[in-house]
């Protein structure tokens, strides 16, 4: 018996002692950002032009080009992602097209970003003819987030309760009515909170921008949606690998990273304030 | 007049429905059509059994992808010998040890972790782990596929670790009442039946992390050191399909063998993510069948 009570105790404890490697390890990764990064953290860092080379100045291109990228991704995303997820929700049977649905959108998730990049090289770049710019990266960065898009709006339209379906339907209501006015607005929400969540992913990425319209190096904000950009998370890989003196701009590099993490983080918390705010209307 | 609005606004749902579909298919037959012209230079047998890469050599350039397939599957695998069994062991914590209130810190942990962007890890392979690796093995540098595995792990954990738990979770719950009552301690039911009835779906969760791992890109092209030669042990620098394809299609010009052997990489790239994601959801489905 006594055996019995020690093998247990040491086996949770090897399994607290995972968990707590886990949070360790978030724990470290925000702690030597924040507090390398936080010095230089300043208004002319955040908003100035880089300067010398990348040298000196700020990094206030870069977080134009990411915001820019990321209304495009929002563009192509939303309303693509979520008019998926009413056909399969609202529309759909249960029949061999909808599995072979269903089977696309979870292999897309999977999918490596680089193999993003390369689709957006030759149909954005390329065979659209959009050049390297935002509109391309912002298109492959659109297609990317897709999935997580539909799978986020799928999962509010099923929260709402068949009966305000019904009811409409019972009304008279044409399916197409009854979805507009009563089933959209009460999932709206919802679905928005899903798909900033997978905005602030996008936003994060590097490898699908790397060839589609990611600039090394521009001292100046672009000029149209077809021009080159800098963005925060390319500009973190340059200043961390690719830079000619690299232990000269480390400072910058841990500042741009703090920059990048909060962005992605304000989304994240955008979106969970939004979800909160949902559930506490639903209570009333 | 209103039916027909209603068969037209049905039309264009299943024809956005269908959009999905043929992204998937687009991207496959894109990889495909596009590598093709390269294989009228190279031989398939050279570029699935050669492992030396030097598309730029002035007397011949050769195209074989043996070193980079090794070097994936190499930090994948180190990646996953970390990932799994810490990722399993914080999932059964999770389900099964942890108070509400250990939860409610823990649960957001994971989510936040999910949601680092992947260059920050790569970024802190460089400045955090790989000092630490050269300072442990006493090594020049740093940047290995050890290093690239560990950040791999930390990548691959958020997966791992919500799906198992997930997994676990829907466990019935009359298969622990039955082991408790037996006179199993709750280790016991964890490990004997818990964990065997929730195999399959944590079998799903570690391929997923897998093949998450395998496509991931900047971290490994930031902290292995990208040295495209055959990887000789975890603490040499290796050079993974993904950084091959980030490193040198920036630099060639379109439309030349070398850009088209990059796509190459691509699809079989692409073909094996397919393939390990299949089999995870297969397996995924199959135990959902079977718990119903």
């Amino acid at each position: 018996m006594k055996q019995k009570q020690f093998t247990q105790i040491l086996g949770f404890n090897f399994l607290r002692m995972c968990m707590f490697i886990v949070i360790a390890a978030l724990v470290v990764i925000l702690y030597d950002i924040t507090s390398k990064g936080i010095g230089k953290i300043n208004w002319e860092f955040l908003t100035a032009m880089p300067r010398k080379g990348m040298t000196e100045g700020g990094i206030f291109p870069a977080i134009v080009g990411t915001v820019m990228v990321t209304v495009i991704t929002a563009i192509l995303s939303i309303p693509l992602g979520m008019g998926c997820a009413i056909y399969l929700n609202e529309y759909a049977r249960d029949n061999k097209i909808t599995r072979i649905i269903r089977m696309s959108i979870r292999n897309l998730s999977g999918v490596p970003s680089i193999v993003y990049g390369l689709f957006g090289v030759v149909i954005f770049v390329q065979l659209m003819h959009l050049g390297t710019s935002i509109l391309s990266a912002g298109f492959t960065l659109g297609l990317m987030t897709l999935p997580w898009t539909i799978t986020a709006s799928e999962e509010a339209l099923k929260n709402v309760p068949n009966s305000y379906r019904e009811g409409a339907l019972a009304l008279g209501a044409t399916k197409w009515q009854s979805i507009k006015t009563n089933v959209l607005p009460y999932s709206i929400s919802g679905m928005l909170t899903g798909t900033i969540l997978g905005l602030a992913r996008a936003a994060g990425e590097t490898a699908p921008i790397l060839f589609t319209g990611a600039a090394f190096y521009l001292p100046f904000l672009p000029k149209s949606l077809s021009s080159q950009f800098m963005a925060l998370p390319y500009h973190l890989y340059i200043m961390a690998t690719q830079h000619h003196a690299i232990a000269k701009v480390r400072p910058i590099a841990y500042g741009t990273a703090l920059v990048l993490i909060t962005v992605v983080f304000l989304m994240n918390l955008f979106a969970v304030i939004l979800r909160y705010n949902l559930r506490k209307h639903k209570m009333e | 007049m209103i039916k027909f609005k209603e068969k037209l606004i049905h039309g264009i749902f299943f024809f956005n429905g269908l959009l999905v579909v043929i992204v998937l298919l687009g991207i496959f037959a894109l990889l495909v059509f596009t590598s093709i012209p390269a294989f009228k230079e190279i031989s398939l047998r050279e570029f699935l059994f050669n492992s030396n890469w030097n598309p730029t050599s002035y007397v011949k350039s050769s195209y074989g992808i043996v070193a980079m397939l090794v070097s994936t599957f190499m930090v994948t695998l180190g990646a996953l010998l970390i990932a799994v069994p810490l990722g399993i062991g914080t999932a059964a914590y999770l389900s099964d040890v942890a108070s509400t209130r250990v939860r409610e810190i823990a649960k957001p942990t994971v989510e936040i972790l999910a949601g680092i962007p992947s260059v920050v890890i790569g970024f802190l392979g460089i400045v955090l782990v790989g000092p630490f690796i050269a300072k442990v093995f006493n090594l020049h540098n740093g940047l290995n596929a050890l290093n690239g595995s560990i950040l791999l792990a930390v990548m691959a954990l958020p997966t791992i670790i919500s799906l198992s738990e997930d997994a676990l979770k829907s466990v019935p719950k009359s298969y622990e009442e039955a082991s408790l009552a037996l006179g199993a301690t709750h280790w016991q039911t964890l490990v004997r039946v818990k964990l065997p009835a929730a195999l399959s779906g944590i079998i799903a969760a570690c391929m997923l992390g897998m093949g998450r791992a395998i496509g991931e890109t900047m971290t490994v092209l930031m902290a292995t050191g990208c040295a495209p030669a055959m990887p000789e042990s975890f603490l040499g620098a290796v050079r993974t399909m993904t950084s091959s394809i980030a490193i040198e299609l920036g630099e060639v010009p379109y439309n030349t063998t070398h850009y088209y052997a990059l796509f190459g990489i691509g699809l079989v790239l692409f073909i094996i993510t397919f393939l390990v994601n299949m089999s995870a959801d297969i397996i995924l489905h199959r135990y959902q069948k079977v718990a119903k």
